[in-house]
């Protein structure tokens, strides 16, 4: 549904986003996540063709963002960061001008406002002047706009930003529920909503891809013991039947083969235990010569912990453990 | 098309609900009516609207921008530039349905005027053929300098700024050809040429020139023009 391919964006000269590229399929959640500033809102603003890529090709539904410009905005729905609304309308009244200017006709309008507005929950505040709202039910209603013509894609940029807890919970339901119809994009710094919401995690930083991964394997890494991996030369077959005996391990995995004569193992296990010795004995005691063995998990909670801010950090893993604990 | 109807639609609605047009609308009947009522008093006045409409187009130099101020820097500044260019509308239909919009209000506002016009033909007797091309010149010159102002308009998310360019350009597109009068040759020609106001007098005086219908439509389409362009032109920077 979105495919994004190698794409670069400079403001002058600095890089705001190099060099990116991902696909989202049909009915896929995707997690866009990165401090501030890490070029989140470009790739956004960039997927919806209000920025054009300085290179790079971004097609949404098969279109071109940039030279079939009009068909590829038709499939998108898109809540900017800031939540941008003319505060001098009503509610209705503004969401059937947006309607309207995305090619609705005006009793489909009509109908669907009525419909989204129950999704959203702004029944009492139908009638009311968008500039009168609070923040969090001008989200609302910034959500109700980009759902409105029932796009293909959705694009919202931090939606739960800036409103109070109990909406943010409420939102997130929403969001969620959104899922399946739509093909969702939502950028976030807040590491327990990616893993509430998505299904897919791309962890940007300084313009650059770090990560991809689900939330669950994110939140394993997240953990620092996840995946060692060890490079032996010997027998492949031998070595992993002796390596998967060793209590605490689920999954070995040894289709690396490299050129050095020996194969890469790159073992999953079961989270906070200390194995490493015991792979080691493992592997030595079946005669063979183990080359490497290295816990790969930490270079990921490196970069988390870079991708996060510092005060989030003990919140954020203290709710990925919740989770993890739960499912 | 359909989309400029839709968006100048709801930008009349934003202008007859918002206080905009009511104070710059009366501030155009006060000025100008006080002109008109200087006018027909002088001794010997004739029943004509000559007097007033000239000072009549020194207002709209003023007004005009504050009309159009708002148009694209408001939606810059909220942010909501962001939506609309994500919607399935091209650029030039938000340029136009928000100018049509307040070439709308504008009109709205002269035909209040035709109130003076009621007067003359209550009290006196005038002929319609000056009537009717001050009037068509008055619209056009109004049609202009809102093409300047909603350019104007374009260039920040600033509507202090956007007013005080538009004035300036108007200023000077208006009056430029007192430095035409001083020069002499072809470029005496070609300055006094590009005047608002030097194309306006015959429409003042009762006489119809299609070429100066062309020099108020080519101002329309040119600054309509470059506003799309400074539309444009944000994506890019």
């Amino acid at each position: 549904m979105i495919e994004i391919e190698h794409v670069s964006k400079y403001y002058g000269d600095f890089p705001a986003v190099t060099d990116i590229s991902f696909s989202v399929g049909k009915g896929e959640i995707l997690g866009f996540l990165g401090p501030n500033g890490a070029g989140k809102s470009t790739t956004m603003k960039m997927l919806t063709g209000f920025l054009p890529p300085s290179s790079g090709t971004v097609r949404i539904a098969g279109s071109d963002i940039v030279s079939d410009s009009l068909e590829a905005r038709r499939h998108i729905g898109y809540l900017p960061e800031t939540v941008p609304l003319y505060t001098d309308m009503e509610v209705t009244d503004y969401l059937k001008f947006m309607g309207r200017i995305r090619g609705m006709s005006s009793n489909y309008v009509a109908r669907r406002i009525n419909e989204v507005i129950d999704i959203v929950n702004l029944g009492v505040y139908r009638n009311t002047h968008i500039g009168k709202l609070s923040k969090g039910f001008r989200q609302r209603v910034g959500i109700a706009q980009a759902i409105l013509h029932e796009p293909d894609v959705l694009v919202l940029d931090e939606p739960t930003i800036g409103i109070d807890p109990i909406q943010v919970v409420e939102t997130r339901q929403l969001i969620k529920s959104l899922g399946g119809e739509h093909t969702l994009v939502i950028s976030t710094h807040i590491l327990p909503e990616v893993s509430m919401i998505c299904e897919r995690v791309i962890i940007i930083n300084e313009g650059q891809i770090v990560a991809e991964d689900t939330p669950e394997m994110l939140a394993t890494r997240l953990r620092g013991v996840d995946r060692i991996e060890l490079d032996v030369k010997g027998p492949s077959k031998e070595i992993a039947d002796a390596i998967s005996a060793v209590e605490g391990v689920t999954d070995v995995d040894h289709h690396y083969v490299q050129n050095g004569g020996h194969t890469t193992y790159a073992v999953s296990l079961l989270p906070d235990l200390e194995l490493r010795s015991r792979l080691a004995s493992a592997v030595v005691t079946g005669g063979w010569e183990l080359l490497r063995l290295q816990s790969v998990g930490m270079t990921l909670e490196e970069i988390f912990l870079q991708v996060t801010t510092e005060e989030q950090i003990p919140g954020v893993i203290g709710a990925v453990e919740e989770e993890a604990q739960q499912g | 098309m359909n989309n400029t109807f839709i968006i100048a639609w709801k930008e009349t609605r934003s202008y007859f609900s918002s206080p905009t047009a009511y104070v710059v609308g009366a501030m155009f009947l006060v000025l100008t009516g006080v002109f008109f009522v200087f006018d027909i008093t002088r001794p010997f006045a004739e029943a004509s609207v000559r007097g007033y409409i000239n000072w009549a187009t020194l207002f709209i130099v003023f007004l005009a921008p504050l009309l159009t101020m708002r148009l694209l820097a408001e939606e810059q500044k909220l942010g909501t530039l962001e939506l609309l260019l994500t919607s399935p509308v091209r650029d030039w239909e938000v340029v136009i349905g928000k100018y049509l919009a307040s070439l709308v209000t504008l009109g709205v506002t002269l035909s209040f005027t035709l109130y003076y016009v009621l007067m003359l033909f209550v009290f006196g007797d005038p002929d319609i053929g000056p009537l009717v091309s001050a009037y068509l010149g008055l619209f056009l010159y109004g049609a202009a300098a809102l093409a300047i102002g909603i350019m104007a308009s374009s260039l920040s998310g600033n509507q202090i700024v956007a007013a005080v360019v538009g004035i300036g350009i108007l200023l000077m597109l208006a009056n430029i050809n007192r430095i035409g009068v001083l020069l002499q040759g072809v470029g005496a020609d070609v300055i006094s040429g590009l005047s608002m106001d030097a194309h306006f007098d015959d429409f003042s005086r009762g006489v119809l020139d299609s070429s100066h219908v062309v020099y108020y439509l080519s101002i329309v389409v040119v600054f309509l023009f470059i506003t799309v362009r400074s539309l444009e032109a944000r994506r890019w920077r």
